[in-house]
């Protein structure tokens, strides 16, 4: 995780959009002179509502900020801001978990539903770890869609890791076999096996991850060693659906959240973190290797209500 | 996950007590309820705001259906304005008169342009037409190589090369299109941010240079929240024609749609239903409504509600047809019922022997200004005329006219729909014998 550290300055940078966004808005609701009213706090949830927390996570929030506000912890409207960034903060902390690397090789597997960034993401990673200079095989067991090998190869290329391949159509359990294989020869640190994008709710799509993870696991045991659900930024409340399923399909080890980088904060993660208690292993903040960071709990609370402006 | 919104509404609103009118206070439970589902469906929540007050409006004071329960009768209006936001269905990308058409595909990353230009490719060349593919994204690795694979896939040529700028492949895959007769040109364009200043002038140029006849923003039906900026803001670049919501194969609800629906106004033509290149439909608003509210069984419900109503209606009328006692009082009622539950076509449809009767009596059809003026004239009436319209000469005529704030020719048309109406009857009576021997659902079990 370390060799991580350096890059998530670029965090904040990549955050910054979404703090011109909500800030502005806060602001004016924060604002001291501002009586703490029942329009303050519905205004309030509706921020958060507007983060994709989820009406729930966002009731339960303002009925929290209500309680301190009975309590006399909270006496002015412009305390309101910090308490719901420690809120958000309190809850992700323990989310704040960087990868399992220890293993060699490491094997991680990049899942996800359809076009949430997963090749993207292995791509980044890949670039990253080899930065940080550690040997890395990419995996492409998206055999499905249409130029996904093409895809990978191309990434492969650009950021100078070799990419174990087959041919298209062919099984992606065995795609992941031979790289496992592969990666064992070659004394690789770290395999990262991209997968096909698939809905959480075609049961025959998830048999065949399942089996390509069983395959995986029996080859060597304790693989893989992370199993990440790659979400997009700009998912809703179907993200909870999409993390319940993969986790109950697979059993998946953490989330990366990515496209941080547009307007979308992405709290469903909140919700997804509370309920199934995953940690956020990284962080996409746009679409070169650099923009990949691990997560924060502080920042990413900044990100959806900022500290100053 | 959740028991369905209705089961919640019916809940909340039976506990309120067996009113018969929706007022403020009976349905503000309700509509709480409402607004979580439509958050938890993604429905961005300005316009869950907005629907929530609509939706207040339309319900207040309205009787509740006989035989529907409040929670039934909220669900039903909640239904009706979510179809009525969405939009009609079936809406065609017309050919341009000059070919070829230029259809340009945008939207954030991975939100399924690509794959939808080949499906639209596809769809088009089901349709007689012979498209063009144009692989404007130069951007993603690998970006041309999938459009390329999928053109093969529905057979479909394809420009492209990674080496030129967006705007010189889509001027050239215009300029081939018109010299070798293909139409439309499908654009697939690289995904961008909505934010993003540069990509958006790109967009603009591509725009400037080849004047799209459609512009559509494929949008991805698990969004959430940030759907409504995201649509605003592309609107507001370039200007978007239509909508296509892609990965509602999945079991996200969908309210980006609605909120797209509600910044832009523009609508869904199209919804992506799979990952193959055949996986596109028309948009049906009725189905994504009920999608919406979290209850596949929202039709099924309302449905059940309305037989049943239509089960005491039909039995009342059933009788009154046998006995021949159908006065203009009843007519009146079933004026009313009418105007609570929709157009009398939609009504007759739904009775057991409603299609006899369906279409007959046009004139009662819709306007719900001539339902109401009609009740208007039943009710000037003295229960002696409605019980016998037939004593109704000239003055009775004028003062029933008059006190009803109608015409006479009004009245008049009142009384020859009521009179067509009962010698329908009488000829429904005539079928009803035929008809016992079963073999028409529901009548049996009314009348006998
Ligand atoms: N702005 C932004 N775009 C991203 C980010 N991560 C990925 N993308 C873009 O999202 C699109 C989809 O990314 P992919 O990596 O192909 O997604 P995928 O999950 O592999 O897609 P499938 O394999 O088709 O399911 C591409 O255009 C990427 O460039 C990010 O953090 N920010
Ligand atoms: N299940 C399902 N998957 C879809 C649908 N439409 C597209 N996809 C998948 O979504 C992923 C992304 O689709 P693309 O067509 O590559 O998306 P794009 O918008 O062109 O992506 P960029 O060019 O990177 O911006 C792919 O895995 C597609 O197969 C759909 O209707 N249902
Ligand atoms: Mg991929
Ligand atoms: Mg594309």
């Amino acid at each position: 995780m370390k060799f991580l550290a350096s890059l998530t300055d670029r965090l904040r940078d990549g955050l910054r959009r979404s703090h011109e966004f909500l800030g502005g808005q806060l602001d004016e609701l924060f604002a001291s002179e501002r009586p703490i009213d029942d329009s303050l706090f519905e205004e309030l949830e509706e921020l958060l509502i507007a983060a994709d927390l989820g009406v729930l996570v966002a009731e339960d929030f303002k009925h929290r900020a209500r309680e301190e506000v009975m309590f006399g912890t909270v006496t002015r409207a412009d305390q309101l801001r910090p308490l719901f960034r420690r809120f958000i903060a309190d809850t992700l902390r323990p989310a704040a978990q960087g990868l399992r690397l220890e293993h060699q090789p490491a094997v991680i597997l990049m899942l996800g539903v359809n076009g949430s960034g997963k090749t993207t993401t292995s791509a980044k990673l890949a670039a990253q770890l080899k930065a940080a200079g550690r040997h890395v095989l990419l995996a492409a067991a998206d055999t499905f869609r249409a130029a996904a090998i093409e895809q990978l190869e191309e990434w492969g290329r650009r950021v100078g890791v070799e990419v174990i391949r087959q041919e298209s159509g062919s099984d992606p359990a065995a795609v992941a076999f031979d790289a496992v294989r592969a990666a064992t020869a070659r004394r690789a640190d770290a395999l990262i096996v991209d997968t096909a994008g698939r809905l959480h709710t075609k049961s025959n799509l998830m048999d065949e991850l399942a089996k390509l993870t069983r395959v995986v696991a029996r080859q060597m045991p304790g693989a893989p060693h992370e199993s990440l659900m790659v979400l997009d930024a700009t998912t809703g409340q179907n993200g909870l659906s999409q993390a319940r399923l993969f986790h109950q399909g697979i059993g998946l080890t953490g989330l990366c959240l990515t496209k941080l980088d547009g307007t979308a904060k992405g709290g469903i993660v909140l919700r997804i973190h509370r309920e199934l208690g995953l940690p956020i292993k990284l962080v996409g903040v746009g679409e070169r290797v650099e923009d990949l960071q691990t997560f924060d709990a502080d920042r990413f609370a900044e990100a959806l209500v900022p500290v100053d402006q | 996950m959740f028991e369905t919104l209705s089961e919640r509404l019916q809940a909340i609103l039976d506990r309120v007590g067996g009113h018969g009118r929706l007022t403020e206070e009976n349905i503000e439970a309700a509509l709480r309820e409402v607004r979580i589902a439509l958050l938890e469906a993604d429905v961005n929540f300005k316009v869950v705001r907005a629907f929530i007050d609509r939706v207040r409006g339309k319900a207040v004071g309205q009787n509740v259906l006989k035989s529907l329960t409040p929670g039934q009768q909220v669900v039903k209006v909640v239904y009706d304005e979510l179809v009525e936001l969405l939009g009609g269905s079936g809406h065609r990308l017309a050919m341009a008169s000059h070919p070829p058409t230029v259809i340009a595909l945008i939207g954030l990353q991975g939100s399924g342009k690509t794959t939808t230009a080949a499906k639209l490719a596809r769809y088009f060349g089901t349709q007689g037409h012979h498209p063009l593919l144009a692989a404007a994204d130069v951007h993603r690795p690998a970006a041309v190589d999938q459009l390329k694979a999928l053109g093969t896939q529905v057979n479909v040529p394809v420009v492209g090369d990674a080496d030129q700028t967006s705007v010189d492949i889509c001027t050239t895959a215009v300029r081939e299109a018109a010299e070798r007769g293909l139409s439309p040109v499908i654009l697939d364009t690289a995904g961008r941010l909505h934010i993003d200043e540069v990509m958006l002038d790109e967009l603009r140029a591509v725009k400037a240079a080849v004047r799209p006849h459609h512009i559509l923003l494929v949008v991805d039906a698990l969004t959430g929240q940030d759907a409504l900026t995201v649509a605003e803001r592309f609107n507001a670049a370039v200007g978007i024609d239509a909508i296509i919501l892609s990965k509602t194969d999945g079991d996200a609800r969908g309210g980006a749609a609605l909120s797209v629906r509600h910044v832009t106004g523009r609508p869904i033509a199209f919804v992506g239903v799979g990952e193959k290149v055949d996986a596109l439909e028309p948009f049906h608003p009725d189905r994504l409504a009920s999608r919406l509210v979290g209850m596949g069984d929202v039709l099924s419900l309302v449905e059940k509600a309305q037989a049943s109503v239509d089960a005491q209606t039909a039995e009342d009328l059933v009788r009154k047809i046998r006995q021949e006692t159908f006065s203009l009082e009843d007519f009146r009622d079933q004026l009313r019922q009418v105007r609570n539950m929709g157009p009398l076509d939609q009504i007759l449809g739904m009775l057991p022997f409603g299609k006899a009767l369906r279409g007959l009596p046009k004139d009662l059809d819709g306007e719900q200004a001539d339902l109401s003026r009609f009740e208007a004239i039943i009710n000037s009436m003295t229960p002696g005329e409605r019980l016998s319209p037939q004593i109704i000469n000239g003055s009775r005529r004028t003062r029933i006219a008059r006190g009803s704030g109608t015409t006479a020719q009004d009245v008049n048309r009142l009384l020859r729909q009521y009179a067509q109406l009962r010698k329908m009857m009488r000829g429904l009576k005539g079928l009803e014998g035929k008809m016992k021997k079963g073999g028409i659902p529901g009548w049996r079990s009314i009348s006998g």
